[in-house]
């Protein structure tokens, strides 16, 4: 069940399903959105943590049995940084991912989101539930308790004990890999990335989601690891309470970085759910 | 050449062991443990006596600034300190140089415009409008300023308080961050249309760009002195201000220095060695990654700084440096007056500095001896500093009543 054989969630893969990157233009023509696509089959969107969007062993996986849009939250897309100033609020960013999935042709899809991404799904599925055909919430911020803070992902010092709140061994290779020796360009990339997503949940992971996630209709997977500093395992309960019909999944030896820790894993746990496990089987989905 | 004190106002006596004993000195560090209300007011007491024994000394102009939850400099309130100051500085030619009140922090922004020009009102016109971003940990930790908005609620902050003072109309305000639907200023400031406006920052290269383009004076706030840090700086000031046309008049540049003067170097070295590693060691005790909070900086000036770190570099290595550094270093100017003239001298030939700001009070300086820097630095310092760029330029960025060529005009 290693998942540290199969790379580092740097890329360091070459994927089998060439990854290509689509450029979408939405919001009024003010964002061209970035959108990695690759594989073929169903479609799945995939949203990104606060640490940006890596295509990494786990993307790859999914990527074998579904057609997965990874787009990148505003701002991260090459050459115009300042993308994020045209998105004000959650609501506009709720909207512009309906924008966005309009571009795209996609309906109704599956979406699966990791941390932030998660909480955007979560906002996306609320907001308009038709649009979400099967919800994945993996280790989701947006619920807030006051006997579990979820430390500041933003401000956490010294910097070098990031790894600590998100890796189930924060002194393993696959963090190492990531956090070891990151160059100039990767920290600017992921500073970034923090910058553009943390507009939306500054200074509190919590912006009203209690009040809106009973309208959630989607089918809903949630995954967590059991070994999450970043945001408690005791989450997983607050979301699968408010969810009706919610699944929960708890994996062990795995931190808040689970989709690089476990690729496989946590991809088959989400095959099984959405009804697409077997590679030749075609399934509708419901 | 115009020479203001400053002054942050710190705790002057933390515990020996403080930076081992505490992560940070801002945000989180204890008041309880730490400070006794009582002795805090004695704090703002010398703190305001200081700041008019300069001004009574001939110092050209006062500062004072803003800062949250910390034990480096906490006037929360620099409005508070400066409308003291404007009302015990009554008939001096002394400038009230608010450094200022943040404004991505204060809500409304009118708030400032109305303080300001109270200020203004108070001391007869004697109001220098410092407009600050404020430092990270004040504004998105301590206050809660979503970080990538600060620098457009300050743009935005910054043209409200302008029309506020200048319209002559009562206008309603459709911003994206503040939205009023009457604006009609009470009172106005004396100085028409407004005061000058200084802004202060850390090097920050879209600020440099702000700064030029409004045609305002860019204080360069840095603790790091006359050294590497600080020429890139200048290189990049001045480029942008001549890239938006504007002349290379000196008194568009404001630089803060830390300033010991003793009777001798050696002298010197006794006075202020210990207060000097206090500042460094303990007052600058704050988490690297906090002046790097992730959106604090837009993009371009994060990739600026994380592709050439010197600013961070120094800040890394304060811990190491002794007093001897710090001087071989020029992060501090200290000696007798012979010496401190000479270096700094150069050191505002170099930068280009019109506006030059000293602080006389560093770290745990107790009063008697911050008396004495201040009484030395304008006897034997300041009139030797004086006459630079006086010949060739004017300084714009000054209260017309108090400038020096103004006055002698009125005197002819």
């Amino acid at each position: 069940m290693s998942a540290v054989t199969a790379g580092t969630g740097q890329g360091s893969v070459a994927p089998a399903n060439p990854v290509r990157e689509r450029r979408v233009s939405v919001w009024q023509n003010k964002i061209s959105a970035s959108v990695k696509v690759a594989g073929s089959g169903p479609p799945l969107v995939f949203l990104h943590s606060a640490g940006g969007l890596v295509w990494d062993p786990f993307l790859e996986t999914l990527a074998a049995r579904h057609t997965v849009y990874a787009p990148e939250h505003p701002g991260l897309a090459e050459g115009d940084p300042d993308a994020i100033s045209h998105v004000d609020n959650l609501w506009d960013l709720v909207l512009y991912y309906f924008d966005l999935l309009d571009e795209l042709g996609l309906k109704s899809a599956p979406i699966v989101g990791h941390s932030f991404g998660a909480m955007v799904a979560a906002e996306l599925a609320a907001t308009n539930p038709d649009r979400v055909s099967k919800l994945v919430l993996m280790c989701p911020i947006g619920l807030w308790r006051e006997d579990a803070p979820i430390p500041n992902w933003m401000i956490v010092t010294p910097a070098s004990d990031l790894p600590k709140y998100l890796f189930y061994d924060p002194e393993g290779p696959l963090a190492k890999a990531i956090f070891g020796a990151p160059d100039a360009e990767a920290q600017i990339k992921m500073i970034w990335c923090m910058a553009c997503t943390g507009k939306f949940v500054w200074p509190i992971p919590d912006k009203g989601l209690k009040k809106r996630i009973h309208r959630i209709k989607s089918p809903t997977l949630v995954l967590w690891g059991k070994q999450d500093r970043l945001v408690p395992p005791i989450y997983a309960e607050e979301f699968a309470s408010r969810i009706v019909g919610s699944r929960v999944e708890m994996l062990n030896e795995a931190g808040h970085a689970l989709t690089a820790e476990h690729p496989r894993r946590v991809s088959a746990l989400i095959e099984e759910f959405l009804g697409t496990a077997q590679a030749d089987s075609q399934r509708s989905g419901s | 050449m115009y020479i203001s004190t400053f002054h942050l106002m710190p705790h002057r006596e933390l515990p020996e062991d403080f930076e081992k004993r505490y992560p940070s000195i801002w945000v989180t560090a204890p008041f309880h443990e730490l400070a006794d209300p009582r002795r805090v007011g004695q704090f703002y007491n010398w703190t305001l006596d200081e700041l008019i024994a300069a001004a009574e000394a001939g110092s050209d102009g006062v500062c004072t600034n803003e800062h949250h939850q910390n034990a480096y400099g906490f006037m929360p309130s620099p409005n508070l300190m400066g409308s003291v100051l404007a009302r015990a500085t009554q008939g001096l030619n002394c400038a009230i140089v608010q450094l200022g009140a943040s404004l991505p922090g204060t809500q409304p922004p009118t708030r400032i415009a109305e303080e300001y020009a109270m200020i203004d009102c108070i001391s007869g016109g004697r109001l220098v409008a410092g407009m600050p971003l404020g430092t990270p940990m004040d504004m998105n930790i301590c206050y809660g300023v979503t970080p990538i908005e600060q620098r457009d609620r300050y743009r935005e902050a910054h043209d409200l308080i302008i029309k506020a003072w200048t319209s002559k109309e009562v206008f309603p305000w459709n911003g994206k961050f503040f939205q009023l639907g009457a604006v009609n200023l009470w009172p106005r400031p004396i100085q028409q249309p407004h005061p000058p406006v200084w802004i202060p920052g850390s090097g920050s290269t879209s600020t440099f760009a702000y700064t030029a383009e409004h045609n305002y004076c860019y204080c360069f706030l840095s603790y790091f002195g006359y050294n590497s840090v600080s020429q890139p700086v200048r290189d990049k000031y001045w480029e942008s201000c001549q890239k938006a046309g504007r002349d290379l008049n000196p008194y568009r540049m404001g630089f803060l220095q830390l300033v010991g003067v003793s009777e001798t170097d050696g002298q010197a070295e006794k006075d202020y060695a210990k207060h000097v590693e206090y500042f460094y060691h303990k007052c600058l005790h704050v988490p690297l990654e906090w002046f790097g909070i992730p959106g604090h900086q837009d993009y371009r000036s994060l990739a600026n700084q994380m592709r050439s770190p010197a600013m961070a570099r120094n800040l890394a290595s304060l811990k190491e440096k002794r007093f001897k550094d710090f001087l071989d270093d020029r992060f501090v100017v200290c000696g007798s007056p012979a010496t401190v003239r000479d270096q700094l001298k150069d050191l505002c030939q170099t930068l280009r500095v019109g506006n030059l700001m000293v602080l006389l009070h560093m770290g745990s300086m107790p009063h008697d001896l911050t008396l004495k820097n201040i009484d030395l630095f304008f006897r034997e310092v300041a009139p030797a500093l004086r006459p630079m760029w006086e010949d060739e330029w004017e300084n714009h960025w000054w209260p017309e009543g108090l400038r020096r060529k103004a006055r002698k005009e009125v005197a002819a």
